[in-house]
């Protein structure tokens, strides 16, 4: 039965869309709230599909070659997944506190990773659409999830907007390029694709694709969603934000350029670098500043993302696996800082201002070292697993001779280091404040195993190394 | 000699398991504050012990890497250490001077004791990993590696200006030192590897030479630091603590030096004759501005900052003059002034920590109630102005010897340099040290404690000792640098057939 074998490579985001209306039916159908049981079990349904989409080997395809499972894709799943669940057992303690979980929070937070999932795996863009917009969807509603807080509605309602217009500007892209090639399917497209003359009106559907692209990615000038939405959105869906999204959507971005335009790369290349040497600007100057950390966090995720980027200007089997090192390194890193910005909570109250940091080294040294060495991590500062992580990209840029990349990239990054400097600066060298309330287990548990991640991770580099290397393989 | 057991990376680790120790003490009391101390100055103390050890059974004769370890790590990229003998003398000062730098704060320092001392013992571990490390990217680790702990030490117990001291010293240091990691890169791509022993007989092309020697100038040029990017020495040495000042000036400011030596000349020789000219214009200019400055300086630390600029000068006209003497005097010069001006340092700090203040105004006359500082101090600043019989001379005197070879203007030029730094050195010591003891506050200080005797009195034996009888130094360094003149001299001399071959 060739239909049942093609749906058990679909198994995870089976699991993840099932598992969701289970839990759904669960939340309807019982009287009491269970915002919180149903938390933890949308966490067990996103640890098993993680499980079921570590047991696949090998290149398949799926529904008339729509969607494959590849090397590449079970990386970047499996990390989608880490970054969704830790995301969602950092938010225990926070509702707890603030009250309002409703059980539709992790079960909006399900149906966006099976989006997710659906766009790594995405190999057609009808496709790639739709898991585009359930993810998407998902996302819109999870910013405004506190509904009662003028500015989380604001960031769900400028998200919506803002989204809705690239969304569009995507589906104007993706019809541009089939009307050109006469297909939706990657492979099929790259056959129609002539490497010599790149017809002008398939580069306009390229571009248009990429300025989707680009938004769900948050990169510059696409980018101008990410504060408001960062700094509006309740803390654990920043948290959420900056993980596994980003994630996805560049999964795809790498996906669609490398696997569907590998004729016209010199045309999309500039694009990228461009795009690249935006946001890594963007995100190092305008973040110093701020004086809100979800800001400076959205800040600092823009620039990350024109970091991870530069592996992708690279368009070679290095800059991808660069990018795999990238994305899975930043996820360790983000999800740490989440954890210490989720615990930055005085008098029954999160507090989001920088400056309440201060002299945290003597009230809380245990989190402010592991904090500060996830900043110095998140500037590049060797031997922090952060250094590896620039290493990479940077390697392959060289390698494809984009030295103007590379050195505008490395210069950008001391700007960066700066506003990163800064907030230990605020921890170690300034007078103690008031103390936080103490920190929850949950967020000290990833506190402490991204902290350690990041400190230790030079020892035994080469296996991460190693799995990006052959993941990136399979694109080509 | 070799060991059954890897004896460098006891050597470079050890400080860092002494960190972890003192990580684990729990209170932050008087007692675990003594107990951090202790831990620090035991393991600093160990691992002196053993870096005498390998000195012990170096072997002087051989221009191989020795005590070589090899470990598979990242790939293409491995764990490879070893010393030869231009890295060996660095690693032995490193560990000399890390007991002296935790006994000079033993009173000093009385806030967040046990993060200082961690902060100095991984400070240890980074530096010795800068010299004993033979792969690239496994050097740039440690090399960068080591701004994170002294950003902490000049920005926690630094001075009133430490915040500005501090992000000075971090992103000046990380924007040379980023380029040379892009060079590094290159080198990658083009070599197909970064192990240290292979590049070094590697052979770049000609054109890739320049840029990849400029990357790294970049780098070293700050670290030196050079003229005109020194800027964040003044600032970096005024506000650190004491320690802070000793370990800037006595290591990290050698790493730079180290890094032509190790890779520049031998890895870059075309590029490395071609700018050599640009080197010594450059020294030249540290030399003697760098003098000038340091005349009117009010605040002792200050000048002694400037005239580290200076003698730096002197490093790279030696090692640039690519001579056996410049070379040797470069290395001991460096050597020189990372015992003198580390005393110099811990000088100033003795007063400091009775006064509080670093204004030469607020001192005079101290040989009246001080004799001993003012003998150990007065050993310091001849050593300082390069007097025959210290340190100082034997660098300087074959540096400028080198140079005299190669270019004599570039000699006359950097030995009026020696003329002004005798003349604010002096003088120096003439405001600090004689005259009338007039100033109240003088009064009661008190001549120097055992525990400075202790810090002071090697570093006294040594500049006076290897002033009379450098052999020991030079001869371990003597036929490492023989050999990079050689592979120097033989890769000028194929780039020349290289050239004739193509007039036809």
């Amino acid at each position: 039965m060739p239909h049942l074998a093609n749906l058990e490579i679909a198994l995870p985001e089976l699991i993840l869309a099932c598992g969701a209306m289970a839990l759904l039916m669960l939340g309807v159908f019982t009287r009491r709230p269970r915002g919180e049981l149903i938390l933890w079990l949308a966490v067990f349904v996103l640890v098993l599909a993680g499980l079921f989409v570590v047991s696949g080997f090998g290149t398949t395809t799926a529904f008339g070659d729509s969607f494959i499972v590849d090397p590449f894709a079970r990386v970047l799943k499996l990390l989608t997944l880490l970054g969704a669940a830790t995301a969602l057992i950092m938010s225990v303690d926070y509702w707890r506190e603030e009250g309002g979980l409703k059980f539709e929070f992790p079960i909006l937070v399900l149906f966006a990773a099976a989006g997710m999932l659906m766009m790594i795996s995405a190999n057609d863009l009808i496709a790639l659409y739709v898991g585009l917009e359930l993810q998407s969807l998902s996302l819109y509603v999870l910013a405004a999830f506190k509904r009662d807080s003028a500015r989380s509605a604001e960031a769900g309602l400028k998200y919506f907007v803002l989204g809705a217009l690239s969304s569009g500007m995507l589906l104007y892209g993706a019809s541009l390029i089939y009307g050109f090639t006469g297909s939706t399917n990657f492979a099929a497209i790259a056959a129609a694709v002539q490497p010599s003359g790149a017809n002008l009106g398939l580069i306009f559907g390229l571009v248009f694709l990429l300025a989707g692209f680009a938004f769900k990615i948050s990169a510059v000038p696409f980018h101008m969603w990410t504060p408001d939405v960062y700094e509006g959105a309740p803390t654990p869906v920043t948290a959420f934000f900056a993980a596994a999204p980003k994630l996805a959507a560049m999964a795809l971005t790498v996906r669609v350029l490398i696997t569907a335009f590998p004729a016209v790369t010199a045309e999309w290349r500039q694009i990228v670098v461009f795009l690249a040497i935006a946001s890594m600007a963007l995100g190092a100057f305008a973040a110093i500043g701020q004086t809100n950390i979800k800001r400076l966090m959205a800040y600092s995720s823009i620039g990350h993302m024109g970091y991870a980027l530069i592996g992708l200007a690279a368009s070679s089997a290095e800059g991808i696996a660069g990018v795999i090192i990238y994305l899975a390194i930043y996820l360790a890193m983000t999800l740490g800082t989440f954890a210490c910005i989720l615990a930055m909570r005085r008098d029954g109250r999160m507090v989001e201002d920088i400056e309440a940091l201060s002299g945290l080294s003597t009230t809380n040294p245990a989190m402010a070292f592991l904090l500060a060495m996830l900043l110095f991590s998140l500037a590049g500062i060797p031997p922090l697993a952060g250094f590896f992580a620039k290493f990479y990209v940077f390697l392959a840029a060289i390698h494809a001779d984009l030295y103007a990349l590379a050195v505008i990239g490395v210069l950008l990054s001391v700007v960066a280091a700066y506003y990163y400097l800064r907030i230990v600066k605020i921890m170690y060298f300034d007078a103690p404040a008031e103390r936080f309330e103490p920190m929850p287990a949950t967020l000290a548990a990833v506190l402490g195993v991204s902290g350690i991640f990041v400190i230790v991770y030079c020892l035994y580099p080469a296996p991460l190394v190693a799995l990006a290397g052959s993941a990136a393989k399979s694109l080509f | 000699m070799s060991y059954s057991w890897p004896i460098l990376s006891t050597i470079t680790f050890l400080p860092l398991l002494g960190a972890l120790l003192i990580g684990l003490l729990s209170g932050r009391d008087e007692s675990a504050f003594r107990n951090a101390r202790f831990i620090a100055l035991w393991t600093t103390l160990i691992t002196f012990t053993l870096s005498l050890i390998l000195w012990r059974d170096f072997d002087p004769l051989t221009a191989q890497f020795q005590f070589v370890e090899l470990r598979p790590w990242l790939g293409p990229i491995s764990f490879h250490m070893g010393v030869d003998g231009i890295s060996m003398p660095f690693v032995l000062l490193t560990a000399l001077l890390m007991p002296l730098c935790i006994l000079a704060s033993w009173i000093a320092v009385t806030e967040r004791v046990k993060e200082y001392m961690i902060a100095f013992l991984v400070l240890e571990t980074l530096m010795l990993g800068v010299f004993t490390s033979l792969d690239l990217v496994l050097f740039y680790l440690f090399f960068e590696g080591g701004l994170i702990p002294m950003f902490f030490i000049i920005g926690i117990w630094g001075g009133p200006r430490r915040v500005y001291a501090s992000f000075k010293f971090f992103l000046y240091t990380l924007a040379g030192s980023l380029l040379m990691l892009l060079a590094i890169m290159a080198i990658y791509w083009e070599a197909g590897t970064t192990d240290i022993p292979v590049l070094l007989t590697h052979g770049f092309p000609p054109e890739m030479q320049s840029w990849l020697w400029f990357a790294f100038l970049a780098s070293f040029a700050v670290k030196l630091p050079m003229w005109p990017v020194h800027t964040w020495l003044p600032d970096a040495h005024v506000e650190a603590p004491t320690a802070g000042s000793v370990i800037l000036a006595g290591i990290l400011l050698k790493m730079g030096g180290y890094g032509f030596l190790r890779f520049s000349i031998p890895m870059f020789p075309l590029a490395s004759a071609e700018f050599a000219p640009l080197i010594f214009a450059l020294s030249v200019v540290a030399i003697i501005y760098t003098s000038l400055v340091a005349l009117a300086q009010e605040d002792v630390k200050k000048l002694i900052a400037y005239s580290s600029v200076a003698h730096m000068g002197f490093v790279t006209i030696g090692v640039f003059t690519l001579t056996l003497q410049g070379l040797q005097g470069g290395i001991f010069l460096m050597l020189s002034h990372g015992i003198v001006s580390a005393a110099l340092f811990l000088c100033v700090g003795v007063i400091y920590d009775r006064m509080h203040t670093r204004e030469i105004a607020a001192f005079g006359g101290l040989a009246d109630r001080m004799p001993l500082y003012a003998f150990c101090f007065m050993v310091f600043t001849l050593a300082n102005v390069g007097l025959p019989g210290t340190t100082g001379f034997v660098g300087e005197f074959l540096s400028l010897a080198g140079a005299f070879r190669v270019n004599t203007w570039v000699a006359v030029l950097a030995t009026t340099g020696i003329i002004l730094s005798a003349a604010y050195t002096l003088w120096l010591y003439r405001r600090i040290i004689f005259g009338k003891l007039e100033k109240a506050s003088l009064r009661h200080i008190a001549d120097l404690t055992w525990r400075e005797v202790a810090v002071l009195a090697p570093l006294v034996i040594l500049t006076i000792l290897f002033g009379l009888y450098p052999a020991p130094i030079l001869d371990v360094s003597a036929t490492s640098v023989e050999t990079l003149i050689k592979s120097f001299n033989a890769s000028l001399a194929a780039a020349e057939q290289a050239q004739l071959a193509l007039v036809p």
